[in-house]
């Protein structure tokens, strides 16, 4: 049993290091963007099966799929804001009408990615295999494709994090979040930030998408738990803050592993209660200020 | 005097709502083979959005745990009405759908409405896979059943069970429309803050109304369970009876009562034609439906409905006083 747990916390910090970057992009689109993206999941999901297919059909290395999945998504993402959530935004009369009608409209979204995902990939869920070798690491037995991906996840969100607080764009997405009739004051084009942001919220889901799909099977029905989880995470760390969402992110992964471990039926309700009383107790999260 | 307004307004809508559910009563009579269980199936979409609407629109609390309630009904009906063990009568067991969907959304209610609008929605969408991890638990590790048997029961009967829900739930809708709770409601909506300063117990309005459209939905579930023979908790919490009615409610407008009747009916019949030729696509269709009618109609199908209400009624009167003028001309 002790043998385990060195693995159990490996696992669980590759999960949470996934889960993370699923949340960091949930929590931009929400705290600047002001869209709870309800079809974040189905992004993540249609990313895993994008990278599966071009390796399939075309041989490309799934982590050269990476940047190809991060940019394409963002300019989805980009052109979905500009298109679609600009003008909901100019319509609506208030922010919270916006709340509402951007929810629905990722609502929406949700149906229309996940069924072109059941059409273009029916049937079971699919698997590649990718450096699927065990490799040895101070002493813990694992597997090639998870150090990897593990490593991935903690470089892209640490050099997003760096993106936000270090450089002039970063800047402007922060001021943005925090006021944005101000930011527009003093000169940003808000539009093309919130659009940028919303961008940037896609990429991170289809690099965890690509990620998840070097380690895991993937099924079309798995974008929705990845939503839910996104939320559990953002609310554990704060909604609307990044490193909340990356600290949330590792915790419930650890979690999760010591749960599918022991309990694995046992592991949702766990997280709905956490969810819960967090909601309750604390509604701006571990790490928010007010 | 003005037959125009005394036709529309106090006799003739009544009338033709009558005639409606003298029809559809009638239906097993004249109907083709086949049509009752597709009616039935219809009727049930229509509970589902309607009683969506009775509590998220007039509030504006978009709430995602239809479904969960729903599954208590089935869950409700597939305890006390097992198949060859039926421990209480049909009608008793479907008021104990209701009940039990009803005291679920009481209890959730209690917890979370305390919480404001897009907390709330995160919340409720979770609800679903709570109470099916739960349920998945509870008969796994407690009772060690897979799935359970509902008893069998008649396709007509079920039908005008059915339909009487449906008009029960009408008939809830719009006697609570005008009524000290249903003007809360609508003041919560539109400012939440000012309908507590009006003294307005803004929790239990909530509440009260959540648990009550629980009711319909967890009613409807029970006598659902009865046609579907076998359940489990995957079948019977499903994602799908959380998004289906709210995107019903949505594209039919919630402006009207009316609304989600008709976007319930248009999508549960769209819904039977596209499936059965092609699976998925409907789901693509509905989708963009729903983003298109979010981006270009914001008041769903009944806006244009209204719209085009109005335009006849200006042309109406306008030709009514034409003929008036012309009677004067004339003498």
């Amino acid at each position: 049993m002790i043998g385990f747990i060195p693995k159990i916390i490996f696992n669980g910090i590759l999960t949470g290091g996934i889960y993370a970057l699923v949340a960091m992009g949930f929590t931009l689109q929400y705290g600047v963007a002001r869209v709870l993206n309800l079809a974040h999941g189905e992004f993540i999901m249609f990313a895993a099966f994008s990278t599966l297919s071009l390796y399939v059909l075309f041989g490309i290395n799934p982590l050269l799929s990476l940047a190809i999945v991060a940019l394409g998504f963002w300019i989805i993402g980009f052109l979905l804001h500009s298109s679609l959530f600009r003008r909901l935004l100019k319509s609506s009369p208030s922010p919270g009408a916006f709340e509402s009608s951007s929810l629905l409209a990722a609502f929406g979204l949700l149906f229309v990615i996940q069924a072109t995902a059941k059409i273009i990939w029916p049937g079971l869920p699919w698997r590649v295999t990718f450096l699927a070798y065990p490799i040895r690491i101070l002493g813990v037995q694992v597997m090639a494709n998870q150090v990897v991906a593990l490593s991935f996840a903690i470089c892209i969100a640490l050099a997003f994090y760096f993106f936000l607080m270090r450089t002039r764009m970063g800047k402007a997405i922060r001021a943005a979040a925090e006021d944005r009739a101000t930011a527009g004051f003093m000169g940003i084009n808000t539009d093309r930030v919130l659009a940028l942001c919303f961008g940037l919220g896609a990429s991170l889901a289809g690099v965890a998408g690509v990620l998840y799909s070097t380690c895991y099977s993937v099924s079309t029905n798995m974008g929705m738990n990845y939503t839910l989880m996104a939320m559990i995470v953002v609310v554990l760390g704060g909604l609307g803050s990044v490193p909340g969402a990356f600290i949330g992110g590792l915790i419930l992964g650890i979690i999760s592993e010591i749960l599918n471990w022991t309990q694995p039926l046992f592991a949702m309700p766990v997280f709905y209660v956490i969810f819960i009383i967090l909601l309750l107790v604390r509604p701006t999260g571990i790490m928010g200020k007010r | 005097m003005n037959i125009a307004t005394f036709a529309s307004k106090r006799f003739l809508v009544p009338m033709v709502l009558v005639l409606i559910v003298v029809l559809l009563a009638t239906a097993p009579l004249y109907t083709a083979l086949g049509t009752i269980p597709l009616m039935t199936t219809i009727l049930m979409y229509i509970i589902l959005a309607v009683s969506w609407t009775m509590f998220s629109g007039p509030t504006g609390y978009i709430s995602l745990a239809s479904a969960a309630f729903f599954g208590c009904g089935i869950y409700a009906s597939a305890l006390l009405f097992e198949r060859g063990a039926a421990l209480l009568p049909l009608p008793a067991v479907i008021v104990m759908g209701g009940l039990a969907a009803s005291c679920f959304a009481l209890i959730v209610g209690l917890a979370t409405l305390r919480l404001r609008g897009i907390y709330f929605t995160m919340f409720s969408f979770g609800l679903l896979e709570l109470a099916r991890r739960l349920f998945q638990y509870y008969e796994f590790y407690v009772t060690g059943v897979r799935g359970r048997y509902v008893g069998n029961v008649d396709g007509n009967t079920v039908y005008y069970i059915m339909l009487a829900i449906l008009v029960a739930t009408l008939l809830t809708v719009y006697f609570i429309r005008r009524s000290r709770l249903g003007l809360a409601m609508q003041g919560i909506g539109k400012n939440e803050e000012a309908a507590a300063h009006m003294g307005v117990n803004t929790t239990k309005v909530k509440v009260l109304t959540f648990a009550l459209s629980a009711f319909f939905m967890g009613a409807t579930g029970a006598i659902v369970a009865t046609r579907w023979l076998y359940v489990d908790p995957t079948i019977a919490f499903n994602l799908n009876y959380s998004f289906l009615p709210l995107l019903m409610a949505i594209v039919g407008g919630v402006g009207q009562p009316y609304g989600p009747v008709i976007g319930g009916f248009a999508f549960a019949y769209l819904r039977h034609v596209l499936q059965s030729k092609t699976p998925y696509y409907f789901m693509l269709v509905f989708g963009a439906i729903m983003v298109l009618v979010i981006l270009f109609l914001p008041g769903g199908l009944v806006s244009l409905i209204e719209r085009g209400r109005h335009r006849l009624e200006g042309l109406m009167s306008k030709l009514w006083k034409g003929a008036e003028a012309e009677q004067h001309a004339d003498t």
